[in-house]
């Protein structure tokens, strides 16, 4: 009875009804590709994962060059737990960045971004972005040697873009160098100004999930298409995928514990064989095996345009692909995304492969 | 037939009970360790017992000085007949650092109009229990304050 009461007096006011029966009807296809629609979930639990140990780290941390790095060694060596809680962000923050891709390329070949879930495609195609942001920003906090000198490097090829790369640089740094002033401003896109875009992009993109339902593959016909039930049979299996995850999160973090390296020292000079984290390393082998000059321009100059060129392609090409906006295979566009996908392993591996210099 | 269903209720709650179980025993060690992390550690305590307070011809007559002993703050008096006198300057009621009013003569708390003698003992207020006193030695030009006992 009392149940009862609750229910009603919550319905009144937030539209229950409508939600539960929502969750009713939703369904999701069953086909051979299905585990590829697990890979979504798993991005929102580690965004989730991130969150709350974000949170708990911001117990202890202190975003200053003076004490910065001290405070990373506290939490590690005085704080319970602190070790394990230091190592999940860091891990997690890793295995988010590759879900995400694994997600993104697993979209793009099933073609899911055709009509009418483009908006759904760009809002994740910025998600990435931000996540990546995200990863940039927080390397940086430790106030470690590595960390220091990626943000050094980073921060000057945002500076070699002509005419507003100069504008960029000083703003990303807070001043003409990497300081202590670099390091509050990182902390502050990394606590408040990220999760607040992120917040909003992933309230729409998972709307718009909800919205449209689960885009089964073109080839898959739409009337003879198994499907199975949200809840509980789809939602169960998620949890399935997120404790699988957690598993491998924990266990990553136990026997792999995330490193604290040498203090920074602006003074110092950059350590042999300094490598960008491995999200970075396409981009950063592909700078460097760019020529200084290609006619008239500078190679790095060259390359960093190449990139944001590419990426508004690759934002843009739902767009372009009228084959699969028709339900027709679309062998062309699977082509590129297979071509993105090898170069960015291939390099990737390459870059492990070089020697230090 | 009957029989049958008898047999699969019971191993259908085991499952439960093994699921909810396992469910639960997920549930505490994301718990145990977050609770933990959330409480600090304890920094040791700079156990100084001793602290160089001040300079002798430092302060006026009728008139105090807060100062460092460890982490927590002292209060130094130099009385108007020119006796020094320590003890702790956090009162004991919700603590606040006290201060020595010069008009009183005695050591008067500002949150809530606490009134310490110059022993430390409460005259009135809320403060429940008297300050700490401390022991004063002058060396040299130094006056050097310790814990007692």
């Amino acid at each position: 009875m009392e149940k009862n009461f609750l229910y009603e007096w919550f319905s009144k006011r937030i539209p229950l009804k409508n939600m539960i029966e929502f969750g009713k009807k939703k369904t999701v296809p069953v086909h051979k590709y299905s585990v590829w629609y697990y890979f979504g979930g798993i991005c929102l639990f580690l965004f989730v994962v991130q969150v709350l140990t974000g949170i708990m780290l911001l117990l202890y941390y202190r975003p200053t060059a003076e004490s910065a790095f001290e405070s990373v060694q506290f939490i590690v060596t005085q704080v319970k737990f602190g070790w394990l809680v230091r190592s999940i962000h860091s891990w997690a923050a890793n295995i988010l960045i590759a879900a995400s891709f694994i997600h993104m390329f697993s979209v793009y070949l099933m073609k899911s971004y055709r009509p009418p879930r483009e908006m759904t495609w760009l809002t994740g195609f910025f998600l990435l972005l931000i996540f990546l942001a995200f990863g940039f920003s927080g390397y940086l906090l430790p106030w470690n040697e590595l960390a220091f000198f990626a943000t050094q490097v980073g921060t000057n090829m945002a500076g070699a873009i002509p005419l507003v790369g100069g504008y960029i640089k000083t703003f990303l740094r807070g001043g003409e160098e990497v300081t202590g002033a670099t390091l509050i401003r990182f902390f502050g896109f990394h606590v408040a100004v990220l999760p607040g875009i992120t917040t909003v992009l992933l309230a729409i993109h998972i709307y718009l999930v909800q919205v449209h339902g689960m885009s089964a593959p073109i080839g898959i016909e739409k009337n003879k298409i198994k499907e199975e039930p949200f809840f509980p049979n789809f939602i169960l299996k998620d949890m399935v995928g997120w404790s699988l995850v957690l598993t491998l999160l924990v266990f990553l973090s136990v026997f792999f514990p995330w490193e604290i390296g040498v203090k920074a020292d602006p003074f110092a000079s950059a350590p042999v064989g300094i490598k960008p984290e491995w999200y970075f390393m396409f981009m950063f082998i592909t700078l460097k095996f760019i020529p200084g000059k290609v006619l008239f321009f500078e190679g790095e100059v060259l390359g960093i345009f190449g990139f944001i060129f590419a990426g508004i392609i690759w934002m843009l090409l739902p767009f372009f692909d009228k084959k699969a906006a028709q339900e027709k295979r679309s062998t062309f566009f699977t082509l590129i995304g297979v071509f993105v996908i090898l170069y960015i392993s291939v390099i990737t591996i390459v870059g492990y492969m070089l020697p230090g210099k | 037939m009957n029989n049958n269903k008898e047999v699969n209720i019971p191993r259908r709650s085991f499952i439960d009970y093994l699921l909810g179980g396992s469910i639960l025993a997920l549930i505490a060690s994301v718990l145990y360790p977050t609770i933990k992390f959330i409480m600090p550690p304890k920094v040791p305590e700079a156990s100084q017992s001793s602290v160089k307070a001040a300079k002798v011809g430092e302060l006026a007559p009728n008139s105090y000085k807060i100062f460092r002993m460890g982490t927590k703050p002292g209060i130094l008096i130099h009385t108007e007949d020119g006796k020094f006198i320590a003890m702790s300057a956090v009162c004991t009621h919700l603590g606040c650092i006290i201060q020595y009013r010069p008009d009183m003569q005695h050591v008067w708390c500002a949150c809530h109009n606490g009134h310490f003698d110059l022993n430390g003992k409460v005259i009135s207020g809320p403060p429940p229990l008297p300050l700490e006193v401390f022991q004063v030695n002058i060396v040299g030009d130094e006056i050097i304050v310790s814990k007692k006992g």
